[in-house]
């Protein structure tokens, strides 16, 4: 039977084509593009494992960032707390100079007032005096402008003065 | 839901087209009486001396091939011309000398090598054109795309589902003989499904062919087994007295080095062959029921159409399975004769 006997020909040529052709594709296509693909597969691992750490760094500085902005928080919460206390102080101070400086000055005008009373008191007390006597001279003087009443009166203090050195019987 | 509609769409067509040509062929066949289908068989799967294209009008329209022959010097001539040079064909379709009647040594371009010529240009022109594409672009970049992409896919299937599992370590030393294995098997056995010029020849169900690619396995894996594989072979771990006095063992394992290779030659062969007989036959069944009257012929006609398609989309399968187990079986034999003892693994993995 011809089919499972091999030719001699076709065995020939068999071999030396498939020799050149495993010759040309070993060395110019296989290697190449294996090589190719595994570095490919190579890089695109690498470029995981680089994306995964990258990842990770990330969320270790999302972590850092949050502790800086709560620990920035909480600072400033501190510093605002003590400007409120300090500004109550200075408030409280203030407030505090502000009253002795207003109770010293009503003390003060008190004691002016007080002056200024006085003084007015006496300035009144002498007007008094003064109008007083006047009124009084020109009382007098009215009364005695004639020699009648002159008389009457000087009769009368007599009387008067008889009646207080009489004793009363 | 489409795909089904389609494939009833093409059956009809087929039924109401079939009994046409059909027909025709009856009126040939009656003129030519008798059907001679071995003849039809075993011209299209056996080797030739010119390319056999078709037959008008029992015209033979057919490539001339080159026959060389050395026979006492060397004699280069076109096939038509054998008889004036001296040369006939016995009757297993060989060129024998015509007054001697023996065989000389005979490298003539057949159907055969013509066929194994162009389809090694293809490949050869299809993995470069692949391996230009690395060239030109960074593939650290980018993923090819078309037709590189295509086969950089079947490459790395290749590499990954069959050579790194079966050679296991050292498989990048291999990789270039059983891809190189991979794709002139799947190229040929493609080509061989195709029915008019370029393909069509019977290339991979060619013993001869077959024979040198089991070969080239058995080099490899022979040639570069390690201790422990020879070891195995000539001194395997087995009662001594199988051993010695007569080294049964021994002998059956060196049987078995022959036909690990033997056994891929065969099944690539006989599968190859196989396809082809039986698309050749399924086809056959219309001209051998031409005689038996058009309704008969008619109707055969739509089942060996349907047939055919079915034994062509099988083939398909076929090509591509027989190139994966070629390249699977010969990784697997590279990788026994490779394997590391048992107990030294043990100890490696221990460490």
């Amino acid at each position: 039977m011809s089919l499972i006997t091999p030719d001699f020909g076709l065995l020939f040529w068999m071999t030396l084509i498939f020799a050149i052709v495993f010759f040309i594709l070993a060395k110019f296509g296989f290697p190449l593009i294996t090589g190719m693909v595994k570095k490919r597969s190579d890089t695109i691992e690498q470029s995981l494992r680089d994306a995964e750490e990258a990842r990770k760094t990330l969320k270790d500085l999302a972590a850092e960032q949050k502790k800086l902005i709560e620990e920035a928080r909480k600072e400033q919460a501190r510093i605002l707390n003590e400007a409120a206390a300090a500004g109550d102080k200075i408030v409280q101070d203030a407030r505090e100079e502000a009253r002795a400086q207003t109770s010293a000055m009503i003390e003060k005008a008190r004691e002016d007032i007080r002056i200024e009373q006085e003084t007015a008191r006496r300035q009144i007390a002498d007007e008094v005096t003064n109008l007083s006597i006047e009124v009084a001279e020109k009382l007098v003087r009215e009364h005695l402008n004639s020699a009648e009443k002159q008389h009457s009166l000087i009769d009368k203090l007599i009387e008067e003065a008889r009646a207080s050195h009489q004793p009363v019987n | 839901m489409r795909g089904i509609r389609k494939i009833l769409l093409l059956a009809a067509v087929l039924l109401l087209s079939a009994p046409v040509p059909a027909a025709a062929q009856h009126a040939d066949a009656a003129e030519t009486e008798d059907f001679d289908l071995n003849e039809y068989i075993f011209g299209h799967i056996g080797d030739a001396y010119e390319w056999h294209i078709t037959t008008v009008n029992d015209h033979h329209i057919s490539i001339p091939l080159p026959c060389i022959v050395f026979d006492g010097g060397v004699h280069v001539f076109l096939s038509p011309r054998m008889e004036e040079n001296g040369y006939t064909l016995n009757e297993n379709g060989k060129l024998v000398n015509a007054t001697t009647g023996k065989r000389p040594i005979d490298i003539s371009i057949t159907k055969n090598v013509l066929s194994l010529l162009l389809s090694s240009i293809l490949l050869v022109a299809l993995i470069l054109a692949t391996a230009r594409w690395y060239k030109r672009h960074d593939a650290l970049k980018e993923a090819p795309r078309g037709f590189p992409g295509l086969m950089e896919m079947l490459i790395t299937m290749v590499t990954d589902d069959i050579i790194k599992e079966g050679v296991g370590k050292d498989w990048e030393k291999y990789a270039p003989y059983l891809l190189t294995a991979f794709f002139f098997i799947f190229l040929n056995n493609l080509l061989g499904i195709v029915p008019f010029f370029p393909g069509g020849a019977n290339v991979t169900g060619n013993i001869a062919v077959t024979l040198v690619l089991a070969v080239c396995t058995f080099l490899a894996v022979n040639l570069f087994g390690n201790k422990h594989y020879y070891k195995d072979i000539f001194w395997p771990d087995v009662p001594t007295w199988l051993k010695v006095p007569v080294p049964l063992m021994p002998l059956i394992e060196i049987i078995g080095i022959f036909t690990k290779p033997f056994s891929l030659m065969i099944r690539l062969f006989a599968n190859i062959l196989a396809g082809h007989i039986m698309i050749l036959g399924v086809v056959a069944v219309i001209f051998i029921t031409a005689k038996l009257g058009p309704a008969i012929n008619g109707s055969m006609s739509v089942i060996s159409v349907l047939f055919g398609v079915f034994m062509d989309v099988l083939e398909l399968l076929v090509a591509f399975i027989q190139a994966y187990v070629f390249t699977m079986l010969s990784s697997v034999f590279i990788g026994l004769s490779r394997q590391e003892p048992e107990h030294e693994k043990q100890l490696e993995t221990t460490k």
